[in-house]
This record gives structure tokens, sequence and C-alpha cells, in this order.
């Protein structure tokens, strides 16, 4: 187990390293550039923008450029924005946290709901709700995010009255309940591509472990249906879900920064919008290097669980 | 039974794309109104209320003649970003699994590495630093989703090329050149295919994420992402502007996803022998 942590955890560290110099190659080769918000504003004269661009190192040429970030990366030092002069690093700590609750919330939903509707179409494979379920999946995953929310804005807030348009809490309440009401809507509407997900993979899962032998076992010795499924079946068809789990961040947090647009919501999505706004180049930088990061945890842990899970998949690594 | 459904569906998503796109092409030429055409005294018209039959928005522009013409820009963006992101990705693929050592591996890492980025975040990063006008965004799409491409055809292509078929044109002398493009790459057609229909939903969607949050088409061309931009702050007074074309990039989206899907389904019996 060991030696294959040890060399998945190496080729993350290689492949994160190729990721911030393709990150870094695309915002830097790109015209414009990080002054090019000041020259346009002709606040500012040549001689100032030159002044500027030495104080922040941008007339050095790219490599070296690319080098001194680096440096200072790896020694904790994520440079400072260019909007408000804060430490990169304080201000995504600031935003992650209300990202994070979208994420984890709307997977939970996403899990739940998908693993129900998965292995209800798997056990009553092509009746009228099996049929219904993959054709449901298949419009989820064609549905944009953003007009989803807007819909389940329309309905649930300003024809309901039911949920809040959008926000963290309300200002000067910012109770659990509060909060709860609040992340009702968001989560729904990031959990859709999700579920949609979690349930095409659930069922196919579940259908390849139902005709096992084990299970015509379990049910030649009469165990209940209900039994088998969940001890013996569900058991074995959670297993690659793991793996799904994992390799599913990239989407959710496409989706999360689409969600927060659409409800106001506080986070790392609206930040970095923010940030390209203001063309704030290590904060855009940042929240790029972090999302990778993120994204080689997820498989990363999906790859130990897994082989914590099912200790045959050693073999394969080795 | 479910074969039965799948091709329905594939069917009706294929019409469902004939129809999407005759009706873009020729229906601003059957309209009584120009989708430019600035009505102010028709504003906010709804749908169904008089003589525009879709409504009107906030300049009344007739909704009708504009989600047909957003539909020209937003179907061709999708077609147009899938055929120069499928060539990057079949020929970065072709070469990743036919020299498999230092430059299949060189190549797959990189893409790897890029699909690292969740795809938003890199389409907004690029687009807001360039100047967005349609080329320039189906380049920027195609760039950020040629990846799965390489994958599938990588795949493909190293299974392919231990063939009898692909040795026996080896030994004949046949020039690397030939075996991939003219013995590997025909082979692996059944794939490509799929991957090109879902690549032109993915295209669609994308372009619709970033015009709707401001870094796409730019209007007055108008897309169907970039009607949308506006809509949220109308939500309760004309829900129609938010409705409609969100109705209309769904409905594409789908038809193309059911087509891909009833694709995989017809090239591949094995998928469904279970």
């Amino acid at each position: 187990m060991s030696g294959f942590l040890i060399r998945r955890l190496l080729q993350a560290v290689v492949l994160l390293f190729i990721v911030s110099m393709i990150g870094f190659a695309i915002l830097h080769l790109a015209p414009g550039g990080p002054l090019s918000q000041f020259a346009a504003s002709g606040d500012m004269t040549q001689a100032d923008l030159d002044r500027l661009s030495a104080q922040l190192g941008l007339d050095r040429p790219l490599p070296v450029q690319y080098v001194e970030w680096l440096r200072r990366l790896l020694g904790g030092d994520w440079g400072v924005s260019y909007r408000d002069q804060q430490p990169v690093l304080t201000i995504i700590a600031a935003h992650i946290g209300p990202t994070l609750e979208l994420m984890l919330s709307s997977t939970l939903l996403a899990m739940l709901l998908g693993a129900w509707i998965g292995i209800l179409g798997a056990v009553r494979r092509y009746s009228l709700f099996d049929s219904l379920a993959t054709i449901g999946a298949m419009i989820a995953l064609s549905i944009p995010t953003f007009w989803f929310g807007l819909v389940i804005i329309y309905v649930f807030s300003v024809g309901l009255g039911w949920l809040p348009a959008g926000n963290r809490f309300t200002v000067g309440d910012g109770s659990f309940l509060n909060r709860l009401h609040h992340l009702i809507g968001p989560c729904i509407v990031l959990a859709l591509v999700s579920t949609a997900v979690w349930s095409r993979y659930m069922r196919s899962s579940m259908l390849e472990v139902i005709n096992q032998d084990y299970i015509r076992t379990a049910r030649a010795k009469g165990l209940p249906e209900r039994y088998i499924l969940v001890r013996h079946a569900l058991r074995n068809a959670l297993l690659p879900m793991i793996t799904i789990t994992g390799l599913h961040v990239p989407t959710l947090l496409s989706g999360a920064l689409v969600t927060e647009t659409v409800f106001t919501w506080p986070g790392m999505g609206r930040l970095f919008l923010d940030s390209i706004n203001y063309r704030d180049y290590p904060t855009v930088m940042g929240i790029l290097m972090l999302t990778a990061i993120l994204v080689l945890l997820g498989s990363l842990i999906a790859d130990v669980l897994y082989g914590i899970a099912d200790p045959r998949i050693e073999r394969y690594g080795q | 039974m479910r074969r039965f459904w799948r091709h329905k569906l594939a069917v009706f998503g294929a019409a469902t794309i004939i129809v999407m796109v005759i009706a873009c092409v020729l229906g601003p030429m059957l309209l009584p109104y120009n989708d430019t055409h600035i009505d102010i005294r028709q504003r906010f018209a709804p749908p169904f209320s008089g003589s525009h039959i879709l409504g009107t928005d906030p300049l009344g522009r007739d909704i009708l003649a504009r989600l047909l013409m957003a539909g020209r820009i937003s179907l061709s963006v999708g077609f147009s970003a899938m055929a120069v992101s499928m060539a990057i990705g079949i020929c970065v693929g072709l070469i990743a699994g036919f020299y498999q050592r230092a430059i299949g591996t060189a190549l797959m890492r990189f893409v790897d590495a890029m699909l690292c980025f969740p795809s938003i975040f890199l389409l907004l990063a690029v687009s807001a630093l360039i100047e967005p006008s349609v080329p320039s965004i189906i380049l920027l799409i195609a760039m950020t989703s040629w990846m799965e491409v390489a994958r599938v055809v990588e795949g493909q292509i190293r299974s392919l090329r231990t063939r009898d078929f692909a040795v026996a044109a080896m030994s004949m002398g046949a020039s690397n050149t030939r075996i991939m493009f003219r013995e590997l790459l025909p082979n692996a057609i059944a794939p490509i295919v799929v991957a090109a229909t879902l690549n032109v939903a993915h295209a669609i969607l994308a372009e619709s994420y970033i015009s709707f949050l401001g870094y796409g088409i730019q209007p007055p061309t108008p897309s169907w992402g970039n009607m949308l931009e506006n809509a949220q702050s109308y939500l309760t007074s004309a829900p129609w502007l938010a409705i409609l074309p969100g109705a209309a990039i769904t409905l594409a989206v789908t038809s193309f996803n059911f087509v891909g899907d009833g694709l995989r389904d017809a090239l591949d019996p094995r998928l469904d022998a279970r």
C-alpha cells in the first residue's frame, strides 16, 4: 500500500508542477497583461506604469518571473492581491468556507438521491421508473446550471416565496436555521448534475453486482430481498462510487462558480470572477492553483480509499 | 425495451437538431420582425399577447427573431469549436498513442495537467484577458475541450497498434504517417464520432456559460447565453426573458446528448450486452 501511495503522491506533485507552468503561461502570455487596466484608464503616465511594472517585477523575463513566483509559492507566500494589497492566501481563506459548505452539502444530497434512484433503477431494470430516470439524468446533464438556478429562484423565491433569492444569510441574522434556509436553493442547483452522474454510475455498478454468484447464493439461502440488496449488493456496488466522487471534483468546482454567481453566494467562484475583472493576476493564479490542488486531492483520496476498500487494486498499481 | 427507448430518443434528438438548424437558417427571413429592430413602445410584451409571438425584451426587440439569430451564433460556435477541438484531440491522441514512450507520456501528462483545471475557471481566466469575438471564443472553447478526445483516441490507438493488421502494415514498410492516418484512425472512428457529438453539446454549454457571465459573445451579437445575461434582474417582471433562451440551450444540448448516446449504443453493441 505504502509503495502505491508514494508513487501516486509523486505523480500528483509532478502533475501539479506542470499545472503551475501551464496556468502561469496561459495567464501571462495572453495579451493585455496585469497593467492594461491602469493603462486604459489614462490616469497614469508611461513613467508611472514603468515604475509600477518594475515594482511588481513584471519587467523581467517570463521564466524568471515564474521561478520567482514558484519559489515564493513553495515557501507559503502566494503573492499579494493587486486589488486590496492583502495576501492572496488570506483572501482565499476568507472565501473558501462558503464554497466548501456548498460543495459538501450538495455532494451529500446528490449521493443520497443519486444512490436511491440508481438502486431503484437497477432493481427494476427496464421499468417505467428506470426509463424516466435515464432520460431525466440525460436532461439534467444538459441543463445549464445558471438557468436551472434562475428557474429555481423564479419558482421558489419569486413565485412561491419559500426560499430567499440569494446571499448566504440575512444581514443581522446569522442563525443556523437562517443559513440552512439560504443554502437550500444553491444546494439543489449544484446537486442536479452530480445526482444525474451518481444515479447513472450507481445503476450500472449495482447491475454488475446483482448478477454475481454470491447474490444468487444469498437469495438461495432465503434471505429477505431488502437485506440482500443493502448488506450484500450495495456494499460492493458502492466501491466504484468512491472513484466517481473523487473524479467529480472539477465538475463540482465549475458548477459552484456558476451557482455562486446566480445566488450571490460569497465563495471562491465569485472571488475568481471579481479578480478576473480587476485583472488581479496573483489572486487568479492562486485560485487556479487551489482548484488544481483540490482536483488532484480528490483523485488521490479516491485512489487511496479504493485501495483500502479493495486490496486487490495494489496489484495493478505495481 | 431499453434499446427501443434509446433509439427513439436518438431519432428525436436528430430531428430536433435538424429542425433547429433549419429554423435558425431560414426562420429570420420569414419573420415580420428584424432581430435588431428596437420598438420602445412595445417593451416587455409578454409571449402570445400580440403580434410578437414570444414577446419582446427590454428594448422592445422581438424575442423569437433574437432567439433564431442567437441560435445561428450558438450552434455555429458549437459545431466549429467541436471541429477544432476534434482536430487537436485526434492529433494529440494519435501521436501519443503511436509513439508511446517519451513523447506519448509527455503528451498524456500534459493532458492530465490540463484536466486539473475545472473547465469554467480556465475558460473565464483566458476569455477575460482576450478581446472576445466569435472566432476567439470558438478557439478558446476548443482549447479547453480537446483533452477528453485525446484520451479516447490515445486509448484506441494504443490497443489498435498491436493488432495484426497494424503489425502487417508496419512489416510491409508503410510509413508511420500512413499507418496512423490510413490504418489506425479509420478503425477508431466509432468512439471518435460519439465523442464529436457529445463535444458539440459541451461546446454549446460552454459558450452559454461564459456568455452568461459576460465574457463570451458580446452584444449586440446575440447568443443564447448572452440573452440570459441580464435576465436575472427582470425575473420578477419579465420571466420569459430568462425562460426562453435557457429552454433553447437545454433543448439543443439534450438533443446532441441523446444522439451521442444513441450512436454509442449503435456503434458499440458490446456496451449493451449485459
